[in-house]
């Protein structure tokens, strides 16, 4: 090709002089040190983290399970060929398979009910589901046993209360299950809700248009498409419910059926850290078994999605007509008997002088309010603790998310969705598997330093920053994806160097979805068990392994007592999360748009 | 400041979409890039500006190099300006802050800053705009921020992403005259994407038609019209159609052709040689004439102030294009003459 480069008009044609003052900086600037005070400098921060957080412990655990003596093949098999393990493993899978499909009924059906008709109130809905997620598993199972047991207010009041001295029939094998559903009921009810806010609102409408009535645009239309929204929920539930702990080891016990997370938990309750590497061996079996849920899923809703073409619109609103006001109702009576009248029994034990007395005008006292608040050095403990450790590990969370997602859209992207994997990962894996981790990884003395980590804050700190990485990091992935990328380079051809950018226009602009992924780690935080549950020791109680030991030792009044404090908390933590999410995107907020 | 492209590839992959372009751009030029979407202009622009590397070639603004083997300057130590496409005021600032960034970020304090840049917002008549966010102006207002945000930065050189794409169709014509009335103020080097012929013509010093990642032709709108470099250029500007057609005679700047319907005419030419060659027939170079040849009208659109009429003359392989004072109807026979033409260059 050969260029015509005419001889420019006049104006064009201006003899160049060099205008040396008009650059602003010079070369040499970017070729010093300088250049790895920007984005190198917070590169290395993350980097160390995520060894700390991921690489150390995971690692660890591989290697005590699969290349220490006593470990390998050898010790996997002497694993498997244990009655007891072959039992617990058993009775993990079968309770999270069943409790993934209950839950998917269950949730899936909401999801569809709400998402796709004119039902009033849905964000209240919503929030009123998304409290079976945030109440804490053995907070459920202790509200649940009240409300089914022998001395139940509930039961009483119907006449139909089992007589006293009887077994709870929660603990069960049944029991465990119906509450392991009832928990990742939200789940799969999340998973379903985002699927239909992305499904195009003119897909539906064309089979209408084509004659097809309600059923028939149900049957052949949204439920294939939704296919691998259940899928993923499905595998989401049965990965959560197989690293739950609180309602396993609650009902589970009396019930005798234990599952693989209680009997690890037993195992080093009863003998100490000498089993570190048994425990090992089960960690990686387990850890197993939840990433390969994880892969499968991913595999099979790979081969099973349809492309759906076309933008996100105005979600679908199939008219009920006049069954709505009936609807409604009863989808409040279900969510009042599943959320709110267990609460209530779980109050109702709270306020009585002993466990068994009927609850009445004259035997009513607040005495185990004021002994978990002021008396009670362990349970105040346990307070400041667990709120110091929820503060830091959202604050954390979102400090190491921001950089994350800051760094991800850089050049040096790859080597952090290698991070934002590792985080993912420790999300799926059990919580035991993680709380284990770090007490392998950090029970020696810190090379250098001669200190060791265990029984300090800082372990379940670590550990909760291991675990719930992946959950601040969504809603500051999401954030940043949803950013013109224009306007960080409109900040560079501005002039302004990586730590300007990122103080000036990133934070100011992800803060609103860093905030709310702060809370939702700080909601998660403030209602575990199972990580603390192992890595807590004097000084170091949680307010998760306080209720539960509690109520292991048969304090149910002030295991309630504090599980009601701790269910206000966590309501005035979403109430927050409900005002900060005005200002964000739809979907960040589970229960919102 | 002047802009030296010396060779400069990028590839995605298998494609490149900036393919080995090598051009000069003087210093104060307004100087257009003019394509298709999909032919690497955007990509060139980002180059330019540092967003985006060079897999091959070098870059030099103001005979300084930015960009080469093993250099990259980035983007905030080379002093361009840009002005993007959806214009990225950022929305946590008010209008000031987001003119006064660029001083701030030279390294004055915020509220120093803040006073220099209500001089620039009130060269693009925004002074009473300054405690607005971005969300509540107009798209014009928007863009007039971002015009300011440049002059606040003190740029010779000023890149601008199809700034007018985002505009509604009645608002362009006045931001254009903003855009003429902008560049002789700020006197910066401008270079301007845009897909729309018209804005390029409207607005440039210089056009660059670019194709494939390449330049086709570099000139100034009028030459880009009246004598363009080859088949591509000659149907991407203006109307008009090409015809294979044989030189029987040159003279200088001149030559003679014989269509395929045996009419000789005389066009203009670059220097045409003896043989088999294209020649383009604009509108303009086509009149009606009783004692012309005869040609079928295929269709007739209204184009404003004329009649656009399609006619397919016989023993010729393409219809022809002239402006006709009335309705044609379809069917219908006219008579026309060819009165000129241009002869593309010969391979």
């Amino acid at each position: 090709m050969k260029l015509q480069t005419r001889p420019a008009l006049p104006k064009c044609s201006v003899a160049d002089k060099p205008m040396s003052d008009d650059l602003r900086a010079a070369p040499a600037r970017w070729l010093g040190l300088r250049r790895f005070a920007g984005e190198p400098l917070l590169l290395a921060i993350v980097a160390l983290a995520a060894v700390a957080l991921f690489v150390v412990p995971l690692g660890a655990v591989g290697r005590l399970a699969l290349f220490s003596t006593g470990g390998g093949v050898d010790a996997f098999w002497a694993a498997i060929s244990s009655r007891s393990v072959q039992r617990a493993l058993w009775n993990s899978l079968e309770s999270a398979a069943l409790a993934a499909a209950l839950a998917v009924l269950l949730g899936g059906g909401l999801g569809l009910l709400i998402g796709l008709t004119d039902l009033r109130g849905r964000v209240a809905l919503s929030f009123a589901i998304l409290m079976l997620l945030m109440i804490p598993p053995h907070v459920t199972a202790i509200a649940w046993m009240q409300m089914l047991g022998p001395s139940s207010v509930l039961l009483h009041a119907l006449g139909a209360a089992p007589p006293p001295g009887t077994t709870n029939p929660l603990y069960s094998r049944e029991g465990v299950i119906a509450l392991l559903a009832l928990q990742q009921v939200p789940i799969v009810y999340l998973t379903l809700r985002a699927a239909l806010r992305a499904f195009p609102r003119d897909l539906a409408e064309a089979a209408r248009v084509n004659g097809a009535g309600p059923w028939l645009l149900m049957r052949r239309v949204i439920l294939p498409v939704m296919g691998p929204a259940f899928l993923a929920g499905y595998a989401l539930a049965f990965v959560s419910a197989l690293g739950n702990f609180g309602v396993p080891a609650l009902l589970g016990i009396p019930g005798r059926y234990v599952t693989l997370p209680v009997l690890m938990w037993q195992r080093l309750a009863s003998s100490g850290p000498s089993v570190l590497a048994d425990l090992a061996v089960l960690a990686t079996l387990i850890a197993t078994v939840a990433l390969v849920a994880v892969w499968a899923q991913m595999r099979l809703s790979r081969t099973w999605s349809v492309a759906l073409i076309g933008p996100a619109q105005q979600p679908l609103r199939l008219g009920l007509g006049r069954a709505r006001p009936f609807v409604e109702a009863g989808l409040w009576a279900l969510l009042a008997l599943l959320v709110l009248s267990p609460m209530l029994a779980m109050l109702a034990t709270a306020l009585v002088p002993t466990y068994g007395v009927p609850l009445g005008p004259d035997t009513v006292t607040l005495r185990h309010f004021h002994e978990v608040i002021f008396t009670q050095a362990v349970t105040a403990r346990a307070f400041a603790n667990s709120a110091g450790l929820a503060l830091a590990a959202g604050v954390g969370v979102a400090g190491l998310a921001l950089a994350i997602g800051a760094l991800l859209r850089g050049p040096l992207g790859t080597g952090m969705r290698g991070v934002t994997m590792l985080a993912e990962i420790a999300y799926a894996v059990p919580g035991l598997v993680i709380s284990i981790a770090f007490i392998i990884a950090f029970i020696k003395p810190l090379p250098g330093l001669g200190i060791s980590l265990y029984g300090t804050h800082a372990i379940i700190l670590g550990a909760y920053l291991s675990a719930f990485l992946a959950v601040g990091l969504k809603p500051v992935g999401v954030a940043f994806a949803a950013l013109d990328p224009a306007l960080q380079e409109a900040a560079r051809v501005s002039g302004a160097g990586f730590w300007r950018r990122l103080r000036r226009i990133d934070m100011p602009l992800i803060a609103p979805a860093a905030a709310s992924g702060a809370v939702l780690v700080m909601l998660t935080a403030w209602n575990e068990v199972t990580l603390s549950s192992i890595l807590w020791t004097r000084g170091t109680e949680t307010l998760g392994t306080v209720i539960f030991n509690y109520e292991n030792g048969g304090y149910s009044t002030l295991a309630s007592a504090m599980s009601i404090i701790s269910v206000l908390a966590t309501l005035a933590l979403m109430l927050l999360l409900h005002r900060l999410g005005r200002n964000l995107p739809p979907g960040l907020i589970p229960w919102r748009g | 400041m002047s802009i030296t492209l010396s060779n400069i590839s990028r590839r995605y992959g298998a494609s490149r979409a900036v393919d080995g372009l090598s051009a000069t751009i003087p210093t104060g030029c307004f100087f257009t890039v003019l394509g298709p979407s999909g032919c690497g202009k955007s990509t060139l622009l980002r180059m330019i500006a540092g967003l985006e590397p060079l897999d091959e070639g070098s870059i030099a603004l103001q005979g300084r190099m930015v960009a080469g083997p093993g250099l990259h300057l980035p983007p905030e130590a080379r002093g361009v300006g840009v002005v993007f496409q959806s214009y990225a005021l950022w929305p946590h600032m008010d209008v000031l802050g987001n003119v006064a960034f660029p001083i701030e970020a030279a390294g004055a304090s915020r509220a120093a800053a803040r006073a220099k840049a209500a001089r620039h917002l009130q060269s693009v008549d925004l002074e009473g705009f300054a405690e607005r966010r971005p969300a509540d102006l107009s798209g014009g207002q928007r863009q007039r921020v971002a015009l300011a945000r440049c002059l606040a930065a003190q740029a010779r050189i000023v890149l601008m992403d199809e700034p007018l794409a985002n505009l509604d169709p009645h608002l362009r014509a006045a931001m254009e005259e903003e855009m003429t009335a902008f560049h002789a103020r700020a006197g910066a080097t401008t270079l301007f994407i845009t897909h729309d012929q018209r804005e390029a013509m409207a607005l440039s010093d210089l056009v660059a038609v670019m194709r494939a990642g390449r330049f086709e032709q570099i000139a100034s709108p009028q030459e880009l019209h009246d004598s363009p470099a080859n088949a591509f250029v000659a149907g991407f500007i203006g109307r008009g159609v090409v015809l294979d057609a044989e030189v029987t005679a040159t003279a200088s700047g001149r030559a003679t052709l014989r269509l395929s319907n045996d009419l000789h005419i005389e066009a203009r030419a670059g220097n045409a040689k003896l043989g088999p060659a294209q020649v383009l027939l604009r509108p303009g170079d086509l009149r009606l004439d009783p004692s012309g040849v005869s040609g079928r009208v295929l269709a007739c659109a209204y184009r404003g102030d004329h009649w656009e009429a399609h006619v397919q003359a016989d023993r010729l392989a393409k219809p022809l294009i002239l402006k006709v004072p009335q309705r044609a109807l379809p069917r219908e026979t006219l008579r026309l003459a060819v009165s000129g033409g241009w002869v593309l260059a010969q391979d």
